[in-house]
């Protein structure tokens, strides 16, 4: 019981200590804020007109856009929880007798709280350039549930590669798969508009299925397939993340 | 621990100040261990980075190890630290096992790392605040250890910008003062002037000695000697994972061939006189000065004056020279210092 009372309040002072560095990183704002709102113009005033998505491009691309929102904020972290791994402050940290893992919840909450920040501003966008949803209140849950799954296991994901990463640098450079992810995904066009073997990746890859599921719940058609295989995914990634970064903070010095 | 421990930012009791040679007259019997560390190994692979380590550390007392880079130095801290397990060996720190009680050892132990481990993103006053909220100090107290901290270390007006604009010596400051929000009984320091410029470095000289005279036991690496013999009761010479040699620096000084007593006469007669009743001794005419080798202790010293006494030959003056820890060094590992050691 005092165990995990004591390991939630260090992940409280963790979580306003990283908070605080992503204020403090204007590339970390510009990455995880302007950037998603910027592509979202790119894509909804530039491109979108010449895509056929069979519906109005905005009402399309807007759950995709909260998937971009979630990944463009992931470099800072991966950066920010290898910097703490390699610039000795970790085993300050250690040797105080902080809950193990506190660092770690820090991250993935901070995290959590700068997504959920560049998610409001980017469906805030979404309404202001003509986003109308005929979902349910019960469906807008349905689809925060699902969006905050997916923050949360590409949170643990990012924090176990940050740790995994040699360098500040390298760590950053991890996370690009995962951001360009999305794009081979239902996320801007249709899996079905893609080429041969891309088509096939973009329709078996996690993303679709997360993408999918949101795009119903906002649309009022809420589809039980899709969302029970995004939320098997997200689990299952979460824990891959979760038990991997654990095993890294207890192996590294 | 039976021992009250006035804090050692805001001093606590008011006999803190003259804690000191109260400290020193306990006599050597009832001093207790605050660090004793035996058969100690540690390799990587194939490479032994410790290989049977034995030491001992009295409370209140400076402790250096001292070797060049690569020699096991923070090795040896990481394990006395807790944060990495030793191959084989005991270790018991403010007398507990670090294996098997790591919890109590964190609690008695502070240490300021080789590179800072500061917070850049923080301002310096944030740091010693999320140390505070990390030790779950109360708030008024967190607040008073917080500002005491930065009044001591002389960061009062740095205190609200980012970390990352601080000088070299003002993080090591910082990072010293992080260490001291936990009120440890024993710190480590792992290098801690390395890098530094020679003002900053006597500032942290000064830090630690203001922190022992407070009670506080150090555990301080060096490559520089003059840092231990500045600071060190005790100093253990390490190298390539083995203890050579460990003592008083006085001590080590006096195992070095190369100590000496050099006379001055006043003329090439009495330089001709001394010269031939005192063999082995080396002369040199212009400054009428005569070396005579051995080491400074009363005895010789003594029959060293019988003797020029007896043949009524007069000294204008005499000094005995003991060699400096470079000597110490190089004669007890056959290389020097400054020399990295290849792995």
């Amino acid at each position: 019981m005092s165990a995990i009372s004591a390991s939630l309040a260090d992940s409280r002072i963790m979580l306003r200590r990283n908070f605080k560095h992503i204020l403090r990183n204007p590339v970390t704002i510009f990455n995880g804020a302007v950037m998603p709102v910027v592509v979202m113009l790119l894509f909804v005033y530039v491109l979108g007109n010449a895509f056929s998505v069979g519906e109005r491009y905005i009402e399309y691309v807007t759950p995709g856009m909260i998937l971009l929102a979630i990944t463009y904020g992931l470099s800072g972290t991966a950066v920010s929880v290898n910097s703490d791994m390699t610039k000795g402050i970790i085993n300050r940290f250690k040797v105080m007798n902080v809950s193990r893992g506190a660092v770690l919840n820090g991250h993935v909450a901070a995290t959590m709280l700068g997504t959920s920040i560049a998610i409001t501003a980017i469906i805030g966008v979404a309404f202001g350039l003509g986003f109308r949803s005929s979902a349910t209140a019960g469906d807008w849950l349905g689809a925060i549930g699902i969006i905050a799954a997916t923050a949360l296991a590409a949170a643990w994901l990012t924090v176990a590669l940050g740790m995994a990463a040699k360098t500040p640098e390298s760590a950053g450079m991890a996370i690009v798969p995962l951001i360009l992810l999305p794009f081979l995904s239902s996320a801007i066009v249709p899996a079905a508009k893609m080429g041969q073997g891309v088509r096939q990746f973009a329709q078996y890859q996690p993303f679709t299925p997360i993408i999918e599921s949101v795009r119903g719940l906002l649309a009022g058609t809420p589809s039980g397939g899709y969302a029970a295989a995004a939320l098997a995914w997200c689990a299952g990634i979460a824990l891959v993340g979760y038990l991997w970064s654990r095993a890294t903070l207890s192996k590294r010095a | 621990m039976a021992t009250v421990k006035p804090h050692p930012v805001t001093g606590g009791t008011a006999d803190a100040a003259g804690s000191s040679p109260a400290a020193l007259a306990v006599p050597a019997a009832m001093r207790s261990s605050a660090i004793a560390v035996s058969g100690l190994r540690k390799a990587y692979g194939d490479k032994i980075v410790l290989d049977g380590i034995d030491l001992d550390v009295q409370a209140g007392t400076v402790f250096s190890l001292l070797g060049p880079n690569g020699a096991g130095k923070t090795t040896t801290v990481n394990v006395l630290t807790t944060l990495i397990k030793a191959d084989s060996g005991t270790v018991r720190v403010a007398g507990h096992d670090v294996a098997t009680e790591a919890r109590h050892v964190r609690a008695a132990i502070g240490v300021t790392g080789q590179f800072a481990a500061v917070d850049d993103l923080l301002t310096g006053e944030e740091n010693l605040q999320l140390m505070a909220d990390l030790h779950h100090l109360r708030v008024g107290e967190g607040r008073r250890v917080v500002i005491s901290l930065l009044e001591r270390f002389d960061l009062a007006e740095s205190a609200q910008k980012l970390v990352s604009t601080y000088s070299g010596g003002m993080r090591r400051k910082l990072d010293l003062a992080m260490t001291l929000v936990t009120r440890p009984q024993i710190i480590f320091l792992d290098e801690p002037t390395t890098g530094l410029d020679p003002r900053s470095r006597r500032t942290m000289w000064d830090i630690v000695r203001e922190l022992v005279a407070d009670g506080v036991t150090i555990f301080l690496t060096t490559q520089y000697l003059e840092e231990a013999d500045q600071l060190a009761d005790q100093i253990a010479v390490l190298d390539q994972g083995h203890l050579v040699a460990q003592g008083t620096p006085g001590e080590l000084k006096r195992q070095v061939p190369g100590s000496h007593v050099q006379f001055r006469f006043t003329d090439v007669a009495a330089l001709d006189a001394a010269a031939r009743i005192l063999p082995g001794s080396t002369r040199d005419d212009e400054a009428l000065t005569l070396r005579v080798p051995g080491n400074g202790g009363t005895k010789p010293l003594r029959d060293l004056l019988d003797r020029l006494d007896e043949h009524s030959i007069e000294a204008e003056d005499l000094s005995v020279h003991t060699p400096d820890l470079d000597d110490v060094f190089l004669a007890l590992t056959g290389h020097p210092s400054t020399e990295a050691i290849a792995p």
